[in-house]
């Protein structure tokens, strides 16, 4: 048996840690500016409280590192709403998506890695 | 491998404790309304998600009885999801890991759920589009 192909160019990395919270929420947009920085399509989708530094008043420099390297950064609009936060309050390079994202990444053989 | 895709979900929480499920569950509700074959792969906590004996209750705080307060039950979510799926053809198989169903005593599951062990995680991925772990912290 062997296992399908999957993508080694596309990632979506899956960050739902508070980085209020949990001292590894570096670790997922780390990863990201390192595989980035090697030419690979790199997307982050922060979820549940791992939205809470999209916040244009909680920038993290590890997410801004991201951006600055070329990195996609979402937020699931459904985490965004229930904790209160207005699309208008997060980041301007921030978008806020549906979940369905993942779905597609998944269906497109996109490695997908949750956090 | 046919054109609809197959996506395998691992995933490790027990019922009504971490927002990691509604999360888990809204995927599954997407691939379900996609009409993707939906492979999941139940291990520790996990498994007693679609233990059958499940049970809704009132609130007497809130002065609501079992029927006003609409308990949630994730039995009913997967029961859900699987006519969802097919309905829009595709469908859903579900596999509890059996060590950890017998350590927690939840061997009742609703119908659909079979009994496996790690091995079948790797045969579903394998045999899947794509594979998504949900580790629990």
């Amino acid at each position: 048996m062997s296992f399908p192909e999957y993508s080694m160019h596309k990632y979506l990395l899956i960050e739902s840690r508070d980085p209020y919270e949990s001292g590894d929420a570096e670790f997922i947009p780390n990863l990201a500016t390192n595989l980035a920085r090697k030419g690979k399509e790199v997307t982050i989708l922060l979820v549940q409280n791992g939205v809470l530094p999209a916040r244009a008043k909680a920038a993290r420099g590890e997410l801004q590192n991201a951006l600055e390297a070329g990195v996609i950064v979402l937020a699931d609009s459904f985490s965004l709403r229930e904790r209160g936060i207005a699309d208008s309050d997060i980041v301007s390079t921030i978008r806020a998506v549906l979940l369905d994202v993942v779905v597609d990444a998944m269906a497109d053989g996109t490695k997908t890695i949750w956090h | 491998m046919t054109d609809t895709p197959t996506l395998t979900f691992a995933f490790m929480d027990p019922p009504f404790e971490t927002g990691r499920t509604a999360t888990f569950f809204r995927l599954l509700d997407i691939c379900a309304r996609r009409g993707y074959h939906i492979k999941v792969f139940a291990y520790e906590g996990a498994v007693a998600l679609p233990f059958s004996q499940q049970k809704p209750h009132a609130n007497a705080v809130h002065g609501r009885d079992a029927s006003e307060e609409n308990h949630p039950l994730p039995k009913d979510w997967i029961a859900a999801l699987t006519e969802e799926a097919e309905r829009n053809g595709g469908s859903l198989n579900w596999v509890n890991c059996g060590l950890c169903v017998d350590e927690r005593g939840v061997n009742a599951a609703i119908d659909g759920v079979s009994r496996g062990s790690p091995a079948d995680f790797w045969k579903l991925a394998a045999a899947s589009t794509n594979s998504l772990v949900i580790p629990t912290r």
